[in-house]
Parts: structure tokens; C-alpha cells; sequence
């Protein structure tokens, strides 16, 4: 088959450009910028800066305050990856099976992706408000008493919740999206084949489902990382104390409030070794076993 | 005795839509059923109400003597094969066709033996751990062939399983599921629209037209005998002649020439097969001859007989060119069908 080709340079690149600034202005140079100032010591006032070399990533991996964070990020998206891909699967799967009302069943089930997260975090504070919140009264049903922004646990408990249901919508209608590709025939001969629902489920629905759930194993893992910003300030009130917070957020915190600028550079890059390191483990590891048709 | 019962069943959709009017029939043990008709004629949903992917409205459907309206498509003793295939696309062929037995509690090396013979059967030993991505249509067609004989279900079903295939596999694979079938002497129902399939394969062909049968009967039968207007003109091809004529006192006249003789009165329509016709310097009908249509083995006129269109076959030994021709008909091939509701008339000589 033949080509189709540019035959001058000018074009194409012409063609590129936009995309090419934004990258530069909005990622790479900020990259630079970000692995520049980790190893100077801001002055907190901006008057000037001292090179301190690798001083910085130092202080911070020494830090049990920056380690306990670290290790709270990695449980907190793990448990928030799970559970939204999971509930998400189980709604999806049953919401394939509803014949009369699919569509407002869907449309419903989907309104919450249009909740902005520091609104979703809001609601979570309000739901867990000390005084009146309806899920505070609810534990309160059990004998505990529910304290957001006191109690370590609790807070973790909330933002977790909060992040899960903000999520859940959009991984719903990939999975519902990725149920209805599987063609009706082979679901037909499976039908066939097992009379398991659930043995059909694992051998023949789930594989077939398992390029959608690789895509959003990654969107979720980003989502639980970075995008829950938004719901960690909100339900921390930007009192991080003895509250639980993501590296992303004391990135923020360190940077904004405590102007440790070198210090919170230092957290971005150690950050984006991370992701570059996770990203990479993924597709070498987990996409290998996936089949895609 | 009769493999597979169908008791008055219908369907009707919660819309309203009756999709198969109630249908009673029995296909005998070991019969190759074909069931033919155009799209939308119901003839996959009578499958798929056998195979239990569809519900049963109305009426009762045994299989092997059991009353299965009830029962899970897993359950009725029953093998599928689709119109696509439906390969599992993430396991091998090994996998695929030995699914069916892992699920039914089959022992690892008796699966094994099962699939190797099927596989040697379908000359698929090569491709055993392939996935169904990596074969050919044809390949895939085995496998799905494969993934039926190997269960050695009580029930055959195909849904128009050679429609994906190019004119050539078609023909081949034609063959040999009708010689796999016959070798197994597993009752099968084979829906097709493919008049051409229906005829060469079936033991008996069931015509089906808008939900309803039209005719049960041998290829033979329905070739010759067709009951309806709809089946004389859906089986064969070229399709029978359909020509309007009128009978009066007994004798059906096509222009004026008497071609044969019915108790009927007034309009019918005559069919007549292309081959009924035979070119005859002395014969009673002028064709005027449009197009001659060269077929090797034989020869199609096609052209006007009192400015109606007709189609004749000839063979390839009889010469003849465009321009008026004289023909004359055997009168025993003659069919006569009310104008009125396409029903079959009798008539004799």
C-alpha cells in the first residue's frame, strides 16, 4: 500500500505545533523547571537560593512523616482503584442485564460523573458533618462516633468513600460499553456451553472485558493518585495536622503553604519517577496477558 | 421416533409482533432439517426457540422425548453452531471446543481424547493451539463444527453457518458438514435462505414465509410439487415461470392453447419450470428470445411468451439465438395456483 506522504517538512510541523507548545509549555518546561529548583533551598520570600545539591531528596526520604504519607497514598489508591473498578463492574454487569428502563437506569447511574471532585468532597463532608451529618448518625447507629478531620481513620474513610463514588460512573460506562462489544453470539454459545452464570462470567466475560478494565486500571490508578486532590482538600480544609493526605497534596502543602519550594520540587520529581516506573511495569507486566480482538 | 417435537409453538413478542404463528412438526431421528425462507421470516427464531436462547410463547417443544420449553440451553443436549462462528476469541481451539466438556465435569484426559479425535476429524490437528484470530474463515468454521461434534449432543443446530464464507468454501463446506452429519447420524436443523443450500442438503426442507410454514416436504417435493405460489417462486433458480391463465369448462388455457386440465374456474396462475419447457419447431407457444445466457453445461433463454417474462432452460447440445423461437410444454410439469391466495390447484394433463 502506498504512503500518503508530506512533501515538504514546513507542513507537517506547522500541522504539530499547537500540540507541541502545549506539551512543551505545560509539561516539559515545568519538568525543568521542577527537577532545577529540587536541588536549590528556596528562600521562603523569594529573595534567592542556595544550591544544596541532593540534599532535599534526602530530607525527604529520611522523613517517617513523608514515608507514613507515601505509604497511606499507596493503600489509599489501592483501595480506591479497587473498589471503583469492582462496584463499577458488578453495576455494569447487572445493568447489561436490564431489559425495561435500561436507559434512565444508566443515565442515573452515570449523573454522578458530572459531580466536580472538591463538590463530591464537600458532599462527603457534609454527609460526615459532625452534628448532622446523616452517615455520622448512621455509624453513630453502631456506637462509633464518627469524627472527620479528628480522627485519622475516619477522614481516610471518608475521602476513600468520596474518591469511589466520584469514579464509579465513569469506569460503569466503559464497563458497560466493553460488556455490550462482546458479541451476542458468543455470549450465546457460552449459554450454551456452561450453565454457570458465574463460570460464564470468569471463563468467557470477564477476559473479553479485560482490555476495557487494563485502560481503566491505569485511568484509575492516575484518578487515585492525582485527581482526588480536589476531594483530600476539601475534606482536609487545608488542616493537614494529623490528617491523611496523598503526595500529591503535600506536594501542594509543602510548596504553597510551607514555601518550601526545593522541597516540594524534589516530592514532584520523586513523584514522576513513580508514575514513569508504574507505567512502565504495567504495560510490560499486566498488558502482555490481556487479548485484544 | 421423533428426536425433536414442536407442539403448536409460537411467538410473540411483548410488542405485540407475532413472529412465528403456532408451527406443529417432528423431525425424526437422525433427519437433516433444512429450514428455509427469506430474512425475517422467523425461521432463527424457530432455531433459537430450540436452542432455548429465545423464550417459547406458546405451545410445547420436546427434544429426545422430554419437554424442554423449561430447561437451560445448557441443559437440552443440544450443539450450536453460529453464523459467525462465536469462537471464543481469547482461548486456543483446543480450549474452545473442549469448553463444553469441562463444564460438564468431564475428566481432563477423556476432554483431551474427545478434541483430538474432533480436531482429526475436522483436520485441524495443526492449528490446535491457535487462537480463533490466526485461522482463516473456513478454519473458524471447523472450529465452531468442531466445538458441536465434540459434545455428541442429541441436536444439531445451525444458523446459517456457511453465510460469512466465500461462493467457493461454501460449496466444500456444504459437503462435508452434510457428510459429517451423515456419519454421526446427529438429527439436525439448518436454517439457511440459500434455496441452493436447502436443496442439496436437506433430508427434508421446511419453506418458511412471514412466520408461517409454507410447505414440509423432500427437496424433490418442494422442487416439484411446490404447495404455494411463494414456494415455487423462493425454491429453484432460476425461479418456476409463474404465467397467468384462465381456465374454462376444465381446461386451463394459456393464450389459446390448452395446456393442461383443472375443476377450477376462471383466472390461475400456471407455473411452469424453466426446464419444462422444450424448444419445438412444431410447438404451440412463440418465444420471443431477449438474451441466451451461456452457462457451459447448459443454456438460459430469457425473453417474453405473451408479453409475459419466461426463463427457459435448455441444454447445451440444442442450439439457439435471440429472436422468436417456437416452445412447447410437457403438460405434466404444469403446477396451477389460485390467483387469489397462492394456493397449489390441482390439475392433470
Amino acid at each position: 500500500m502506498k504512503r500518503a506522504g508530506f512533501t515538504t517538512i514546513s507542513l507537517p510541523v506547522l500541522l504539530l505545533l499547537p500540540q507541541l507548545v502545549i506539551i512543551a509549555v505545560f509539561f516539559y518546561w515545568p519538568t525543568v523547571v521542577a527537577i532545577h529548583s529540587s536541588f536549590y533551598l528556596q528562600d521562603p520570600f523569594g529573595f534567592g537560593s542556595t544550591f544544596v545539591g541532593l540534599e532535599n531528596y534526602a530530607d525527604l526520604l529520611s522523613s517517617r512523616e513523608y514515608r507514613k504519607i507515601a505509604w497511606f497514598t499507596v493503600v489509599f489508591s489501592g483501595l480506591v482503584t479497587f473498589f471503583s473498578l469492582a462496584i463499577a463492574l458488578v453495576l455494569a454487569v447487572k445493568a447489561d442485564k436490564v431489559l425495561r428502563g435500561a436507559k434512565t437506569y444508566r443515565t442515573l447511574l452515570m449523573w454522578v460523573y458530572a459531580v466536580a471532585p472538591p463538590v463530591a468532597g464537600f458532599i462527603a463532608v457534609i454527609m460526615f458533618n459532625q452534628s448532622w451529618g446523616p452517615l455520622t448518625e448512621f455509624f453513630g447507629l453502631f456506637g462509633h462516633r464518627f469524627m472527620v478531620g479528628v480522627n485519622f481513620n475516619d477522614t481516610a474513610f471518608s475521602m476513600v468513600l468520596a474518591s469511589v463514588w466520584k469514579q464509579v460512573p465513569v469506569n460503569f460506562i466503559f464497563f458497560l460499553s466493553g460488556l455490550q462489544s462482546i458479541p451476542r453470539s458468543v455470549r450465546e454459545a457460552a449459554l450454551i456451553d456452561n450453565r454457570s452464570a458465574s463460570g460464564r462470567f470468569w471463563d468467557v466475560t470477564f477476559p473479553l472485558l479485560a482490555p476495557t478494565g487494563f485502560f481503566l486500571l491505569i485511568i484509575n490508578i492516575t484518578y487515585s493518585l492525582f485527581d482526588t486532590f480536589g476531594i483530600v482538600d476539601t475534606v482536609v480544609k487545608g488542616e493537614p495536622g494529623n490528617n491523611p493526605m496523598t503526595l500529591v497534596y503535600k506536594v501542594y502543602v509543602d510548596g504553597f503553604r510551607g514555601n518550601d519550594l526545593g522541597g516540594s520540587s524534589a516530592q514532584s520529581v520523586i513523584l514522576m519517577v513513580l508514575v514513569l516506573a508504574l507505567t512502565i511495569f504495567q504495560f510490560r507486566l499486566i498488558e502482555r496477558r490481556i487479548h485484544y480482538t | 421416533m421423533a428426536q425433536v417435537q414442536l407442539n403448536n409453538i409460537g411467538k410473540t413478542y411483548p410488542n405485540g409482533f407475532e413472529a412465528l404463528h403456532p408451527t406443529t412438526f417432528e423431525i425424526a431421528e437422525g433427519e437433516f432439517c433444512v429450514l428455509v425462507g427469506p430474512s425475517g421470516c422467523g425461521k432463527s427464531t424457530l432455531l433459537r426457540m430450540v436452542a432455548g436462547l429465545e423464550d417459547i410463547t406458546a405451545g410445547e417443544l420436546q427434544i429426545a422425548g422430554r419437554v424442554v420449553n423449561h430447561i437451560d440451553p445448557a441443559d437440552r443436549d443440544i450443539a450450536m453452531v453460529f453464523q459467525n462462528y462465536a469462537l471464543y476469541p481469547h482461548m486456543t481451539v483446543r480450549k474452545n471446543i473442549g469448553y463444553g466438556l469441562k463444564n460438564r465435569g468431564i475428566s481432563k484426559d477423556e476432554i483431551a481424547r474427545k478434541v483430538d479425535e474432533a480436531t482429526a476429524m475436522l483436520n485441524l490437528g495443526d492449528y490446535l493451539d491457535r487462537k480463533p484470530s490466526q485461522l482463516s474463515g473456513g478454519q473458524r468454521q471447523r472450529v465452531a463444527m468442531g466445538r458441536a461434534i465434540v459434545r455428541d449432543p442429541a441436536l444439531f443446530l445451525f444458523d446459517e453457518p456457511l453465510s460469512n464464507l466465500d461462493a467457493k468454501l461454501r460449496n466444500q463446506m456444504r459437503i462435508e458438514i452434510k457428510a459429517l452429519q451423515r456419519r454421526l447420524g446427529v438429527t439436525s436443523i439448518y436454517v439457511t435462505h440459500d434455496q441452493v443450500e436447502a436443496m442439496t442438503m436437506a433430508d427434508r426442507i421446511i419453506v418458511m414465509n412471514a412466520g408461517r410454514i409454507e410447505q414440509i416436504g423432500t427437496p424433490a417435493e418442494v422442487y416439484h410439487n411446490p404447495a404455494s405460489i411463494f414456494v415455487a417462486s423462493f425454491m429453484g433458480a432460476p425461479p418456476m415461470n409463474l404465467l397467468s391463465a384462465s381456465a374454462v369448462d376444465g381446461a386451463v388455457k394459456l393464450g389459446d392453447q390448452t395446456i393442461c386440465q383443472t375443476q377450477h374456474q376462471g383466472p390461475v396462475t400456471a407455473g411452469i419450470r424453466p426446464e419444462a419447457f422444450v424448444l419445438d419447431a412444431t410447438g404451440p407457444f412463440i418465444m420471443d428470445v431477449q438474451i441466451v445466457e451461456e452457462l457451459g453445461a447448459h443454456r438460459l433463454l430469457h425473453g417474453t411468451l405473451n408479453d409475459e417474462n419466461v426463463t427457459v432452460h435448455i441444454d447445451n447440445e440444442v442450439t439457439a439465438v435471440a429472436g422468436p423461437q417456437r416452445l412447447s410444454v410437457r403438460p405434466e410439469a404444469v403446477c396451477l395456483f389460485n390467483v387469489m391466495d397462492g394456493q397449489r390447484l390441482s390439475c392433470s394433463p
